[in-house]
């Protein structure tokens, strides 16, 4: 009978379930197509940080330049020499051809650092490397002017690219551990100190380089033993040579780094301690800056944070809005329904009908329209999350670009062009997916039926205050 | 056997008071058939429906075969309701979404009775009004007269005591007025029924044994001479 009598009852009010199957579907959909778009941008930051960030690699630990030194200046031979050409020691016409392997992003860590980070409790590894740029200035020294800074930068010519100083013995950690060798051979620990390199494969095919060719580093030829690919485009440098190489060419200001590093790659014991690491960390390291992807995702912009933001700002407040208005909508008409029903229940319970039968009734009914809402709400979302497939969109994500945009905007002359060299900004670009997981289903069936238990509780609440005399009394 | 002891119903409209019941006294023999008539207003639906349990007096007490219902807990009224008393309405009250046989299921839901034996309890009281061959018809497909001989059919099903019959002729023409009637007077005959009538109209009100005028709240019950004559030799014994 109960069944006959719900099948029965919303068939006779089809058109409003159907309105409330649809507002509640609507709002499910919403939820849905909102959760799996969010979802497929925590998947594609979570493909970005790893493309920028390394595999296996947890924490990076680092310290930022000196404040003197205005965190991004970069004091080496050129500037000297530029400062000497302008002051007139340097004769207008000579030949000027440098070639240098700067550090200029962060600070030399002092030594004994490393092995203060290994030896914290989560650490399972922790390795060093140096983060540099290989900066090649080649031009003639021109008359000097006075007010004449144009002309005597656009007398130069600037060629950088990125060079990475990473640890031949251990590759499953640091700047190498995301790459993949795609021809020739990498570098092995017999490599620590030879003029060995692996070159990325888009600089490789930019500049026409293979294995077996050379690359000037620092002023010193390396052979190319292998060329690497990074996953997702991930801007990686260009270069990668062993660390105490890169530690013998690199310099700093007017400094080496000989036995410096300025990045360290920590490897915690588990996901589960790398806030622990952290914190360790943090405290062994006052001065340090210790990062993690969460950390990098917070200084990620570009198209693919907007998105993240339009996804859990704007996206998530307007499911649950459209998810409350249906709630109220079917609460209201469940009990607009019920108000008109007074004569129907009065009778079932002058027959001798209990309350709670009467509310049992009622709050089938509405839960019958919330399992519809709920399922047509999957159909939605299904198909949002299809459409946010097919349109597929491109979402750039940048580290770093702010930081090296307000370098070159305030730099002076071609010091400054150099400064924001030595401060590259990563670009990765990913495609958008929607996955709906399991997860989000039985969401949306429970939001069905609890969309469908709210707005019978109402009812049937309004159904069971009803008494019978002052029911039947309605409509005598 | 119904007794009702000053039977006060006092309701609450607006900011005032409105006294519909003014200290009713009424006893109500086992299978005895008291018609109510009176003037609109006067407090005829009230009395039939503090007797049926579907409301509670403001004072006084109403008791049914000995159980008292003005003491009960609800949901005691409510089987009682379900059990002993069935209920004719004037504008029917059928669910408009249940066919004929559904509606008079409906019925004996409470009283738990499984599918089966419902169904034929179903069918058995429909064939007892004549509705046998509109089992599957919604009310919307029934005169009027069918309607409340499916109504009718719904109270009887679960083989009540007490029926209790709201101008069950109000909405109907002559013709099926006087059809309906015959087919409750056979019934009350035949079942013995305790039957408490509220009407306007006298002819009909002449069919019971009593009639009771409702006026300002209070009750004057007189005899209905020529019935009371004639079910004197047909009327089977009253069950208690």
């Amino acid at each position: 009978m109960f069944f006959t009598y719900l099948r029965r009852e919303l068939r006779r009010r089809m058109r409003q379930a159907i309105f409330i199957s649809l507002g509640l579907a609507l709002g499910i959909g919403l939820v849905i197509t909102v959760t799996a778009a969010s979802n497929g941008v925590k998947n594609s930051q979570a493909n970005v940080l790893h493309a920028l960030y390394g595999v296996g690699t947890d924490l990076t630990v680092t310290q930022p330049p000196p404040q003197d030194s205005g965190g991004q200046k970069t004091t080496f031979g050129f500037r000297q020499q530029i400062k000497a050409a302008k002051q007139g020691q340097i004769a207008a016409g000579t030949k000027i051809n440098i070639n240098d392997l700067v550090n200029g992003r962060y600070a030399p860590l002092a030594s004994g650092v490393l092995a203060t980070v290994a030896r914290q409790h989560d650490v399972t590894s922790a390795i060093g490397g140096l983060t540099l740029s290989d900066v090649t200035v080649t031009g003639t020294v021109p008359a000097v002017t006075t007010g004449g800074g144009g002309s005597f930068k656009s007398a130069f010519t600037t060629n950088s690219f990125s060079a990475a100083g990473v640890d031949t013995v251990r590759t499953s950690l640091g700047p190498l551990s995301a790459a993949k060798l795609t021809s020739g051979t990498g570098l092995t620990a017999a490599d620590a100190n030879s003029d060995h390199a692996v070159v990325d494969s888009g600089y490789a095919t930019q500049n026409k380089l293979s294995a077996g060719s050379t690359i000037d580093v620092g002023g010193t030829n390396f052979t190319i033993t292998g060329i690497v690919s990074a996953p997702q485009g991930g801007n990686p440098p260009d270069v990668y040579i062993p660390l105490a190489k890169a530690q013998s060419l690199g310099k700093n200001g007017t400094s080496g780094l000989t036995g410096q590093v300025n990045t360290i790659y920590v490897s915690a014991a588990s996901a589960a301690d790398i806030a622990a690491v952290q914190q360790e960390i943090a405290v062994a390291l006052p001065s340090a800056t210790v990062t993690d992807q969460n950390d990098l995702a917070s200084e990620v912009t570009g198209s693919l944070s907007s998105a993240s933001s339009l996804a859990n700002n704007l996206g998530k407040w307007l499911a649950v809005a459209v998810l409350i208005a249906a709630f109220g909508l079917a609460s209201l008409l469940t009990m607009a329904a019920v108000t008109r029903r007074v004569r129907e229940f009065g009778t079932l319970k002058a027959l001798g009908w209990r309350s709670r039968r009467i509310i049992g009734q009622v709050m089938g009914e509405s839960i019958a329209i919330g399992i519809i809402g709920g399922a047509v709400g999957v159909g939605l979302g299904y198909g949002g999350a299809a459409l946010i497939d097919k349109l597929a969109p491109k979402l750039t994500a940048t580290v770093g670009s702010s930081n090296a945009a307000s370098v070159a905007g305030t730099g002076q002359g071609a010091g400054g062009a150099l400064r924001a060299l030595t401060n590259t900004a990563h670009t990765v670009s990913v495609t958008l997916t929607a996955p709906v997981t399991v997860t989000v289903i039985f969401t949306a069936v429970v939001l069905g039926v609890a969309g469908g238990l709210i707005a019978g509780s109402l009812g049937g609440w309004r159904a069971a205050r009803l008494r019978p005399a002052a029911a039947l009394a309605k409509v005598e | 056997m119904y007794k009702l002891s000053g039977v006060v119903k006092i309701y609450k409209k607006d900011r005032g008071t409105v006294t519909a019941l003014r200290g009713v006294d009424l006893v109500i023999s086992g299978g005895e058939w008291l018609a109510i008539q009176g003037p609109t207003g006067h407090g005829k639906s009230t009395l039939l429906q503090i007797i049926g349990g579907l409301d509670r007096p403001t004072s006084g007490t109403v008791e049914l075969d000995g159980m008292n219902l003005t003491r009960m807990r609800e949901a005691k009224v409510t089987e009682v309701r379900a059990r002993f008393i069935g209920f004719i309405f004037q504008t029917f009250n059928l669910i408009p979404t249940l066919n004929a046989a559904e509606n008079v299921e409906v019925a004996l839901v409470p009283l738990g009775v499984g599918a089966a034996e419902r169904k034929a309890r179903t069918e058995q009281a429909l064939a007892t009004v004549g509705l046998s061959e509109r089992l599957h018809h919604l009310p919307s497909e029934l005169s009027g007269g069918q309607q409340q001989r499916v109504a009718i059919a719904r109270a009887l099903v679960k083989n009540p005591t007490v029926l209790l019959a709201d101008e069950p002729t109000g909405n109907l023409d002559e013709g099926t007025r006087d059809e309906i009637i015959g087919l409750l007077d056979n019934l009350w005959r035949s079942r013995g029924l305790t039957m408490l009538h509220v009407t306007h109209d006298s002819t009909v009100a002449a069919r019971a044994q009593r009639i009771g005028l409702m006026k300002d709240g209070l009750l004057t019950v007189t005899p209905a001479p020529g019935r009371t004559v004639r079910q004197a030799a047909s009327h089977p014994p009253a069950s208690a």
